[in-house]
C-alpha cells in the first residue's frame, strides 16, 4: 500500500507540472483561441534566459521577475511580427506556422545555449521532506502554480481588460464595434501566454532538468491535461493537469505498464474530445450569429 | 544454399558486373585505392543535438593530415573525407551515398550513432563497403553472418550489462535487482546483457520498469522498483533521466546495496554534479578509456605519447575532454589494420584484415585492456574496469571483468 500512496504522491508531483504548462496553453487559447505548439519551446527559451541572469548574480527573485517582463515582450513582438501578418489566414496556416516556430525556436535555443544538459537552482528549500515522500521544490512550484491559477482567474473574471480579451477572441468583429482594439488583445493575450510559460518552464527546470528539449513530453501531458479539465477554464485545466499526473503513474504502474504509459496521455485526449468536447469543467458554448 | 535471396543476388552480381570498373581482372574491390592515396570516408554530427561528439572527427581530420604532412602511409596520401549528418538517420544515409557513388572512397571509419548506423548499415553491405569501427555502443554491430561488412569498436552496452551482472553475482548471491531502462535498443541491450548471465534466474531475480525519452520524469519508476523491493539498481537512462534517477532515488531514502550506472551517463559536467555529487557515492559503471583527468595516468606512457601529440597537433583543444582520448584510440586501431593489410588495401583485404586484429595494444585504453577481433568475433573491445563515483570523482577499482559474450 505503501506503493500506492508513493505513486499518487509523485503523480501530483508530475502533475503540477504538467498543470503549470497547462495554464499557459489556457491562457492563450483564451486569448487567441488557437493552441500554440509552440508554447513549450518558448517556456523553454525564456528559462535559459532566467538561468543565464542567475548566474550572472543577479537574486533569484528579480531574475524570475525580470524573466516574466522579457518573456511578456517576447510574445508581444512574436504576435506582431509572425502572427499579424497572418491574420486572415486559414487554420492551417497557423498550425504551419506553429509548427515552424517550435523548430526556429528549438534550434535556437540549443544553437545559443547549447545541448548540454544543465542543472537550474530552486528558490525553496532543495530537499526531500515527509520521508522523502516529497522535495521542497515541488511544494513551492505547486504553490506557484496555484497563485498562477488565481491571478489568471481573477484576470479573466473581474478586470475589463481580461474581458475585452476574452470577447476580442471570442467575436473579433462585434468586439471592433464595441471599441475593443482586437489587434493589441491578442498580441497581450501572447505577451501573458508567454510569461505564464516562462513561470512554467522555471518551475519545471529544477525537477527535470533544463535542455533544449525540456518541455518536448511535458507539453503533450499538458496539453491532455488542458482538455480534461477544459480547456478554457483555468481551474479546470491545473486539475486536468494534476489528475493526468495521478493517472498516468497509477495506470503505468498498476493497468498498462510503463511502455503504455504516453498512450494512456493520448487516450485521455481522444477519450474527452469523443465523450465531452468541452472537458470536465468547460462550458459549452452556443454562439448565436 | 540456393534461395531466393542468394538468387537474386546473383542475379543482380552478373548485371552489374559488366558495368563495374572492368580494371580489375576479378575479385578485388580496389575502389578508392590508387598508388598514391587511400580514400577514407567518415560521418559526425558536426552541428545538431550531438554536435559535442563533432570533436572526434575533428581530431581525425588533424590526425590523417599529420601522417600525410610527414610523407603518407606506405608511400600513400590518407585522404580524409569527413561529413556532417547533424545526427539525423536520413542525412547519413545520404551522407554515406554521397561518399560511396561520388567520392568513392575505400571504407567508411568510424561513424557515429546508432540512429545513423542503423540507417546506413543496409547499404553499407549491399555495396559491399567496410563500416568499419563505428562510434556507438550498441551490441547489434555485432552480427557477422548478416551484415559481413559491419563491425563496432567500444564495448556494446551488452557486454557491460554482463560484466555488471557478474560483478553483483559475485558480491551479493540475494541481489534483486532492478533495472530502469530507455525503451529503445540503447536500453534494451541492457536487459539482453544481464539476461545472457543470469540466464533462467532472469525472471525470479530480476524486474523491470521503462521510460520513453517523452517522459516528463522517471520518478514513477523508481518509486515502482524501490516498492517491488529491489536491492539493486542498474540505470540504463540518458544523461538527463539518469541525474533524475540520482536525485529521486537519494530523495525518497533508497539505498540500493549497489548501483550501477551505464557509461553514456558518467559525465561529471553533465549528470553527477547537476544531480548533486553527494547523491551518487557509491555507484558503480565500467570504464575501457583511460580518463584524461585522472591523476593515475599522469606518468602513464600511452597517456603521455597522446598528451605529446595533442600538443603537437591541436595545442588550443581542451584535454580533459575524453572524446579526444577515444578518437586518437580508434585512429590508431585503423592505423593498425591499414598497417596488418600489407600493400593489400582491396575491400575485401581491408575487411579481412579489421576481423584478424589479435592482442592489438592502443595507448587510450587502460593497460591490459586489448583489440582482438575474428571472423566470428565482431566485438574489438569486451574487458572492461569497474569504478566507483566517490563524490568528486570516479575511482577505479577491482581487476579487469571480461563480459560474458
Amino acid at each position: 500500500m505503501n506503493g500506492f500512496l508513493h505513486q499518487v504522491i509523485a503523480g501530483i508531483a508530475t502533475g503540477g507540472i504538467y498543470a503549470s504548462v497547462a495554464l499557459a496553453l489556457v491562457m492563450i487559447y483564451q486569448a487567441t483561441h488557437h493552441v500554440n505548439f509552440a508554447q513549450g519551446e518558448m517556456a523553454t527559451f525564456s528559462t535559459y534566459i532566467a538561468l543565464t541572469l542567475v548566474q550572472s548574480g543577479m537574486p533569484f527573485w528579480v531574475a524570475f521577475l525580470a524573466t516574466v517582463a522579457i518573456s511578456f515582450c517576447i510574445g508581444v513582438v512574436i504576435e506582431r511580427v509572425l502572427m499579424r501578418p497572418m491574420d486572415k489566414a486559414s487554420v492551417l496556416t497557423h498550425v504551419g506556422l506553429f509548427i515552424g516556430l517550435v523548430l526556429v525556436v528549438s534550434n535556437l535555443t540549443g544553437w545559443v545555449f547549447d545541448y548540454t544538459v544543465k542543472p537550474f537552482p530552486t528558490p525553496f528549500y532543495d530537499g526531500p521532506l515527509l520521508g522523502g515522500l516529497v522535495t521542497g521544490h515541488e511544494l513551492g512550484s505547486t504553490a506557484v502554480t496555484l497563485v498562477v491559477l488565481g491571478m489568471v482567474f481573477l484576470f479573466f473574471r473581474y478586470t475589463r481588460l481580461g474581458l475585452a480579451m476574452r470577447a476580442a477572441a471570442f467575436n473579433p468583429a462585434s468586439a471592433r464595434l464595441v471599441g475593443v482594439r482586437v489587434g493589441w488583445m491578442l498580441a497581450l493575450g501572447w505577451g501573458l501566454a508567454a510569461a505564464i510559460g516562462a513561470i512554467a518552464g522555471i518551475m519545471v527546470a529544477p525537477v527535470v532538468f533544463l535542455e533544449p528539449n525540456m518541455m518536448l513530453g511535458i507539453l503533450l501531458y499538458a496539453f491532455a491535461g488542458a482538455l480534461l479539465g477544459g480547456i478554457d477554464n483555468p481551474g479546470g485545466a491545473v486539475i486536468g493537469g494534476f489528475a493526468v499526473g495521478i493517472i498516468e503513474n497509477l495506470g503505468g504502474t498498476y493497468i498498462v505498464g510503463t511502455e503504455l504509459k504516453l498512450t494512456l496521455a493520448l487516450f485521455i485526449i481522444i477519450g474527452v474530445l469523443l465523450v465531452k468536447p468541452a472537458g470536465l469543467f468547460g462550458r459549452v458554448v452556443l454562439s448565436r450569429v | 544454399m540456393l534461395n531466393r535471396r542468394t538468387l537474386l543476388a546473383a542475379g543482380a552480381a552478373a548485371l552489374a558486373g559488366p558495368l563495374a570498373a572492368p580494371r580489375i581482372g576479378q575479385a578485388a574491390d580496389l575502389t578508392g585505392v590508387t598508388a598514391d592515396e587511400i580514400k577514407i570516408g567518415s560521418i559526425f554530427p558536426y552541428s545538431g543535438p550531438a554536435s559535442a561528439y563533432g570533436v572526434i572527427g575533428r581530431l581525425q581530420q588533424v590526425f590523417f593530415k599529420a601522417i600525410n604532412d610527414a610523407g603518407g602511409f606506405q608511400g600513400r596520401k590518407l585522404n580524409y573525407i569527413t561529413y556532417d549528418d547533424g545526427y539525423q538517420p536520413p542525412k547519413a544515409v545520404e551522407q554515406a551515398r554521397r561518399l560511396v557513388d561520388q567520392d568513392k572512397v575505400s571504407f567508411l571509419f568510424n561513424t557515429l550513432g546508432t540512429p545513423s548506423n542503423t540507417a546506413i548499415q543496409r547499404y553499407m553491405n549491399q555495396r559491399k563497403v567496410p563500416h568499419l569501427f563505428l562510434a556507438t555502443g550498441a551490441d547489434k554491430w555485432a552480427n557477422p553472418r548478416e551484415y559481413p561488412w559491419t563491425i563496432g569498436y567500444q564495448p556494446s552496452y551488452r557486454t557491460e550489462a554482463q560484466i555488471f551482472a557478474k560483478f553483483m553475482l559475485e558480491a551479493d548471491r540475494n541481489a534483486k535487482l532492478g533495472i530502469l531502462y530507455q525503451n529503445d535498443d540503447f536500453g534494451k541491450d541492457y536487459i539482453a546483457g544481464v539476461r545472457d548471465v543470469l540466464g533462467p534466474r532472469f525472471d525470479t531475480l530480476v524486474k523491470t520498469a521503462s521510460y520513453e525519452v517523452t517522459d516528463a520524469t522517471i520518478d514513477s519508476q523508481v518509486v515502482q522498483l524501490q516498492s517491488l523491493g529491489c536491492n539493486a539498481l542498474l540505470t540504463a537512462a540518458t544523461p538527463k533521466f539518469a541525474a533524475q534517477t540520482i536525485r529521486k532515488v537519494f530523495d525518497i531514502g533508497w539505498r540500493p546495496k549497489q548501483h550501477f550506472l551505464t557509461d553514456v551517463s558518467i559525465s561529471v559536467g553533465a549528470v553527477m554534479n547537476p544531480a548533486g555529487p553527494e547523491k551518487g557515492v557509491g555507484i558503480i559503471t565500467a570504464q575501457y578509456l583511460k580518463e584524461p583527468t585522472d591523476p593515475t595516468w599522469q606518468a602513464d606512457p600511452g597517456m603521455n605519447e597522446w598528451r605529446a601529440w595533442m600538443q603537437r597537433h591541436m595545442p588550443d583543444a581542451d584535454q580533459t575532454d575524453g572524446n579526444f582520448v577515444y578518437s586518437y584510440g580508434v585512429a590508431k586501431c585503423m592505423m593498425q589494420v591499414l598497417t596488418q593489410c600489407n600493400g593489400d588495401f582491396s575491400r575485401e583485404n581491408i575487411m579481412k584484415q579489421a576481423t584478424s586484429l589479435n592482442g592489438v595494444v592502443i595507448p587510450s585504453l587502460i593497460n591490459g585492456i586489448t583489440v582482438g577481433t575474428s571472423a566470428s568475433n565482431y566485438h574489438p573491445i569486451r574487458t572492461m574496469q569497474l569504478a566507483k563515483w566517490d563524490g568528486k570523482t570516479w575511482e577505479r577499482f577491482g581487476g579487469l571483468i571480461q563480459g560474458a559474450g
